[in-house]
């Protein structure tokens, strides 16, 4: 999914016994890079929107946009890691509910706003470790243990509250959804920032990220090259609920209120987002970069839609649409380009 | 042989249904008179039919998370056929249900058979857009009962037999299901295609061609569905159905139908769908309050499939064992 084209050899001299470490980047690859066609999309919708409204190159709603996407990026930075290692976690957006569910029930029981997050992020973590228990310890498939946990986690929140909603929380929590650290940069922003940095070195520059690209091209070779494919799973659900636990401080803080359905639908909108940044839904390819730069596509397209005053559920069609495309025109592309050579 | 009987997980499952309603029939009896279990069987009527339409497509290795956005969108567009036009037959209106849902099930398989993409992929895209699609029709707005026509309500609600139409077409789907998948060739190539892709290409069977067939049949029973949903209800907005998608997938897994492919039976999807629907309609009658429906069948999905994945892998080893007693 990184290249729209089979990778050429750059050079003619390349034998077995002479393979470098890396392939050369010329400029040709740069250019046929998945990321960079993103970025192109990326600041041609930039410019685009710039155009459509003139309130939109103002900093402070720049800022503001960047309210669209923070929380779903987040969570589709840890799905890039369970998607890269073949597996996926559709019970994220239900964490995040039963996380926040947790949390109303904090600050009804009077705890400041440490407990609270502590007790946010914990439920997270337990939900993540519950997936990969039943992931790894059972061989359940993922797809299939985590349809069944979101609607467990989902269907608890609902047993908790039904048809009411916690929105008593203390004026500091809000601080996470709502405050600045400086300037126009939003706390959840610069959260997403330092999350992307922490795991693209992660993916890309250590031998845990290695592992997990192994471990999605082929778990069988990954076992018996010594990786030890079950704990690396585990370790990665707990990582999808510790970012679910995240996702969910900063969204309870935003709205400052708990419902049942907080968050519907929010596995799909990461799914999409990871796909959209050329992570292979199969497993085995996919790159940070890529995530966070499809995260501000569809951030800036949500915004421009909204200065447009297309309603969110069009806003779907648009989403849905493109995910298919994303994955089918390269696959026409190539075939067209096999054709004509 | 009686034991191995006793062992199916079908029988096993027919158990655990009658244990729940032995469990419910005690804390009221009202529940499991005759009378009322023909209704509990006419309400489940609907997630049956879904569920097995999800079965095909699951046999085939692949899912549709869009079964529910064309029960939306085909149930919209015969509603409003029949608002704007109320001299169309329902006859006429029921055909064109099947086949808008057909259609909408043909462009997720075309997509899978074509171009290869994942079907969860696909079909997450596609749900999307038709959900989309029931809002760019509607403009968000409700078809209510008083703008349907009598005859358009009456067909499921009509008694025979002392079962309401809608029953009587859940049992015909089934009936209809289970030849298919017993007799016919497309049928056995259902569960080669997802048992063993490989080999089933071998065999001479065009694996995309088969889900391509799953997915369109299954999308004309989410499309008879669409019809039944919103005459049932008698209302149609761009909401409905939302999730019932997972309600067919949890059907399915409780039922024994694997998620990997190639294994499940008519009778599995059935029972699974009717297990859900004596939890939903029980929880009020035993006086417990229906915001557990989905804690408990999340709960119920997840014992199901651990158990599914112990017996999957039972079945590798009792093999082995087989081979070893003949040899």
């Amino acid at each position: 999914m990184s290249t729209i084209s089979a990778p050429t050899p750059p050079n003619a001299t390349l034998t077995p016994r002479n393979i470098p470490d890396r392939l050369s980047l010329g400029w040709r690859r740069i250019f046929q890079r998945w990321e960079t066609l993103l970025l192109v999309v990326a600041v041609l919708i930039f410019i685009f929107n710039a155009f459509a409204s003139p309130y939109f190159l103002d900093p402070w709603s720049l800022s503001d946009a960047t309210y669209n996407f923070t929380e779903k990026a987040i969570v589709a930075l840890a799905m890039t890691f369970v998607i890269i290692a073949g597996d996926i976690d559709l019970s994220v957006a239900s964490i995040i509910a039963l996380a926040s569910t947790a949390m109303g029930a904090a600050a009804a029981a009077g705890l400041g706003t440490p407990a609270i997050v502590v007790i946010g992020l914990g439920v997270g973590i337990l939900c993540g470790a519950f997936n990969g228990f039943l992931v790894t310890r059972f061989q359940v498939p993922s797809i299939v243990a985590t349809i069944g946990t979101m609607s467990l986690f989902r269907g608890i929140s609902y047993v908790v509250l039904g048809d009411q909603a916690y929105t008593k929380y203390p004026s500091s929590f809000a601080w996470f959804g709502q405050g600045y650290v400086w300037w126009v940069i939003t706390a959840e922003f610069a959260i997403f920032a330092v999350l992307s940095v922490i795991l693209g070195v992660l993916l890309h520059k250590t031998s845990f990220g290695r592992r997990v690209f192994a471990l999605g091209n082929n778990p069988v070779a990954a076992r018996f090259s010594g990786v030890r494919v079950e704990r690396i799973r585990f370790l990665l659900f707990l990582m999808t609920g510790t970012a679910a636990g995240i996702a969910s401080v900063l969204l309870t803080s935003r709205l400052g209120a708990t419902r049942p359905t907080i968050a519907t639908g929010m596995e799909l909108e990461a799914v999409t987002m990871a796909v959209l940044g050329g992570v292979n839904i199969l497993g085995g390819s996919g790159t940070i970069p890529g995530v966070v730069i499809a995260a501000f596509v569809m951030g800036l397209v949500t915004f421009g839609f909204g200065l447009l005053n297309v309603p969110g559920i069009v806003m779907s069609i648009f989403v849905g649409a493109l995910l298919i495309a994303v994955i089918a025109l390269p696959i026409l592309w190539r075939r067209f380009a096999r054709r004509r050579a | 042989m009686m034991a191995q009987f006793l062992k199916s997980r079908d029988v096993m499952l027919a158990g655990v249904i009658l244990l729940l309603l032995v469990g419910i029939g005690i804390i009221n009896p009202r529940f499991v008179q005759p009378g009322n279990l023909v209704e509990v069987f006419n309400d489940s009527s609907i997630l049956i039919m879904v569920a097995l339409a999800q079965m095909l497509v699951i046999l085939t290795k692949c899912i549709d998370l869009s079964v529910s956005a064309n029960i939306a969108l085909t149930g919209m567009i015969v509603a409003m056929l029949n608002f704007y036009y109320p001299e169309i037959p329902v006859a006429a209106l029921i055909a064109i249900a099947i086949i808008a849902g057909g259609m909408l099930g043909a462009i997720n398989g075309l997509f899978i058979w074509k171009l290869g993409i994942p079907s969860i992929v696909v079909t997450l895209g596609t749900m999307s857009v038709y959900r989309g699609s029931v809002f760019l029709l509607s403009g968000g707005a409700w078809i209510n009962a008083h703008q349907m026509s009598d005859a358009f309500k009456a067909v499921p609600r009509t008694v025979i037999l002392g079962l309401p139409v809608l029953g009587w077409i859940g049992i015909l789907t089934v009936l209809l299901i289970a030849v298919f998948l017993k007799m016919t060739r497309l049928g056995r190539s259902l569960y080669a295609a997802g048992g063993n892709p490989t080999a089933a290409v071998y065999a001479g069977i065009d694996v995309g061609r088969s889900r391509f067939y799953a997915y369109t049949i299954g999308g004309a029973i989410a499309g008879l569905a669409g019809y039944l949903w919103v005459s049932r209800y008698a209302v149609a907005y761009v909401e409905i159905a939302q999730g019932f998608e997972l309600d067919t997938v949890a059907a399915c897994v409780i039922g024994g139908i694997s998620i990997a492919g190639g294994i499940g039976s008519v009778v599995g999807g059935v029972l699974g769908a009717l297990f859900l629907g004596i939890v939903k309609n029980a929880l009020p009658v035993i006086h417990i309050s229906p915001f557990w429906q989905m804690a408990i069948s999340g709960a119920v999905i997840i014992v199901a499939v651990v158990i599914n994945a112990r017996s999957e892998r039972k079945v590798g080893r009792l093999i082995l064992k087989e081979a070893q007693v003949h040899a």
